[in-house]
């Protein structure tokens, strides 16, 4: 039989307890996780007053100090590591499978698991300093290939950037209907750096993955988006030698910029360029990468087919582009490598530089997380 | 008759013939995710004994002086998934302030345990078989204690195997799962000795 004083008593007695729950924890939250007032001093000089009990990483972020992360502080990505020369407490479980034995003897931790909890003192490399937060509006959007989208945002606030080419930028994704807290994802600019006010990136769709997604299937021409950076150590050494530049999908990306930006500057040095794709439909501006030989002299565009479609008609280098690597390379080559591309593709690529001779800190890479 | 069941049977019946990941499967999906090592298994291992036996206690008292006397008994899921996650955040809270070493080594684990199933399982339970709120008590502890020593096990066992060639399509989840079966088998070698439902 239904009765409304049952139903009324249910309602009221979880929502009595539901209340109380809540309230408890509320206080708790006012008294126990109340850190106060705590101090961080950067590199020695520069002092922050901030609010306690956040993490380090997300409390310097509402601080405009943007340290790298590219899985959003969720600890399993392992790029917000930084120094803290005190304040930090003991390691925790979940930042151990990130630092090495010689990082925690230096103080390594990942300011994404560390909390704020009294003063600090910690150690950015001064180069995050100029990592900004801009707001942009997408001016573009192009397929590369069936799975590659090449995406140009024009700057607003601040209207220029300033970095090197092969640095990358995160682009917050907001909430949608993949994902219900907004995350940021880094990307390679495939942009060249004399061009301060755009930001263009090479975006493949990785299935389920919810940037790629969300800029594949949701992000409009006219949008907001906002992105910070430049972030990461991947550019062009001022050496004399041979470059070898290898990369595999989106990984075109910091190499386009990388060799736009020496063709600018009038770079003399011999430079070959192996993409490795499955088939023709898989390579990234195959004509524009080729045609940069025409203001970069000594330069060599060898896009490399593992599994060329039948129809391809295609007649330059197939197989491996680690094997393509070797049958252009001579032993003892005087050559520096700047790779780009999956993790199992750049462990390939650094086997077999190495077996012709390429010494470890002459081979540059940037490896998808 | 469940009157006269001892606690100790409890307990012990918990951890051996009716162990609740072993006999029931549950709390399975930080089972496998968290098994890797077992130094972290040590750790989730200990949060979860916690967790289980005081929140037990907790919804004994909310279910017989809450819910029976408003009879709000099928309410119960909600209400005790609610009691177990305040709870827990309640315990990480006050964890992290008083403790560090305590909190790298356990506290950082509750989170994942709000939503694990054996503990609410273990509050359901209680419920079903109609303990006495001693009896829950060392249900809770003692479920507790058989799931860590499951996951211990199931650590140690997965060090042994990592040197070991799996066909490339049951690594991971998939060898995990049939270890797991395995020992359920072996568990099965309690079950008649002592029953506690």
């Amino acid at each position: 039989m239904f009765s409304l004083s049952a139903l009324l008593i249910s309602i009221g007695a979880i929502t009595a307890l539901t209340v109380i729950l809540a309230v408890i924890l509320v206080v708790a939250d006012a008294f126990i996780a109340n850190y106060g007032e705590c101090k961080i001093t950067v590199n020695g000089k520069k002092e922050l007053t901030v609010k306690g009990g956040r993490t380090l990483l997300s409390t310097l972020m509402e601080e405009e100090i943007f340290v790298p992360s590219a899985c959003g502080g969720r600890g399993s990505c392992g790029l917000c590591k930084l120094k803290v020369e005190s304040g930090a407490g003991q390691y925790l479980p979940t930042e151990l499978p990130w630092i090495s034995k010689e990082e925690q003897a230096g103080n390594v931790r990942l300011s994404c698991q560390v909390k704020v909890k009294n003063d600090m003192s910690i150690r950015i490399p001064e180069e995050l300093f100029s990592v900004k937060q801009y707001s942009t509006r997408v001016e573009s959007i192009k397929d590369l290939t069936h799975d590659i989208k090449e995406v140009k945002f024009r700057l607003l606030s601040p209207d220029t950037i300033e970095y090197k080419a092969g640095q990358f930028v995160q682009i917050l994704t907001p909430e949608y209907k993949l994902s219900d807290e907004s995350v940021f994802r880094a990307y390679s600019m495939s942009s060249v750096p004399s061009e301060k006010n755009v930001i263009e990136l090479e975006v493949r769709l990785v299935p389920e993955g919810i940037c790629t997604t969300w800029v594949h299937q949701y992000l409009k021409e006219g949008d907001k988006v906002t992105i910070n950076g430049p972030y990461g150590d991947f550019h062009l050494r001022d050496t004399g030698r041979d470059i070898i530049c290898i990369a595999g999908g989106s990984g075109n990306a910091p190499i386009k910029s990388i060799l736009l930006d020496m063709a600018e500057n009038g770079n003399k040095r011999n430079v070959s360029y192996f993409y490795g794709a499955q088939a023709i439909k898989d390579l990234v501006l195959p004509d524009e990468m080729a045609a940069i030989s025409e203001k970069l002299p000594n330069y060599k565009y060898i896009p490399v087919l593992s599994n060329p479609d039948p129809d391809d008609d295609w007649n330059g280098e197939t197989g491996w582009v680690t094997d393509a690597v070797a049958r252009h390379m001579n032993t003892g080559d005087n050559v520096e490598a700047y790779l780009c591309g999956s993790p199992g593709m750049i462990d390939a690529c650094i086997k077999v530089l190495t077996e012709q001779g390429v010494p470890e800190e002459l081979i540059f890479y940037d490896k998808f997380a | 008759m469940n009157g006269e069941l001892l606690p100790a049977a409890v307990f012990f019946g918990a951890i051996f013939t009716g162990n609740i990941l072993l006999s029931n499967y549950l709390g399975m999906c930080s089972f496998l995710s968290v098994s890797k090592e077992i130094k972290t298994s040590t750790g989730l291992g200990a949060a979860v004994i916690f967790v289980m036996a005081v929140t037990s206690l907790l919804n004994w008292i909310v279910y017989h002086y809450l819910l029976i006397p408003l009879n709000l008994e099928y309410l119960r899921f909600i209400v005790f998934i609610v009691v177990i996650a305040a709870f827990v955040q309640l315990v990480e809270m006050i964890i992290e302030r008083v403790s560090e070493g305590l909190y790298a080594a356990l506290g950082i684990f509750l989170p994942l345990i709000t939503v694990n199933c054996a503990i609410l399982g273990v509050s359901l339970f209680m419920v079903i078989r109609d303990y006495s709120l001693v009896n829950s008590f060392f249900f809770g502890l003692g479920s507790g204690i058989g799931w860590f020593l499951a996951i211990i096990a199931m650590a140690g066992i997965r060090k042994k195997i990592s040197g070991a060639k799996i066909p490339a399509g049951l690594e991971g989840p998939g060898i995990t799962l049939i270890i797991a079966g395995m020992m359920a088998l072996a568990f099965m070698g309690f079950s008649g000795m002592i029953n506690i439902t």
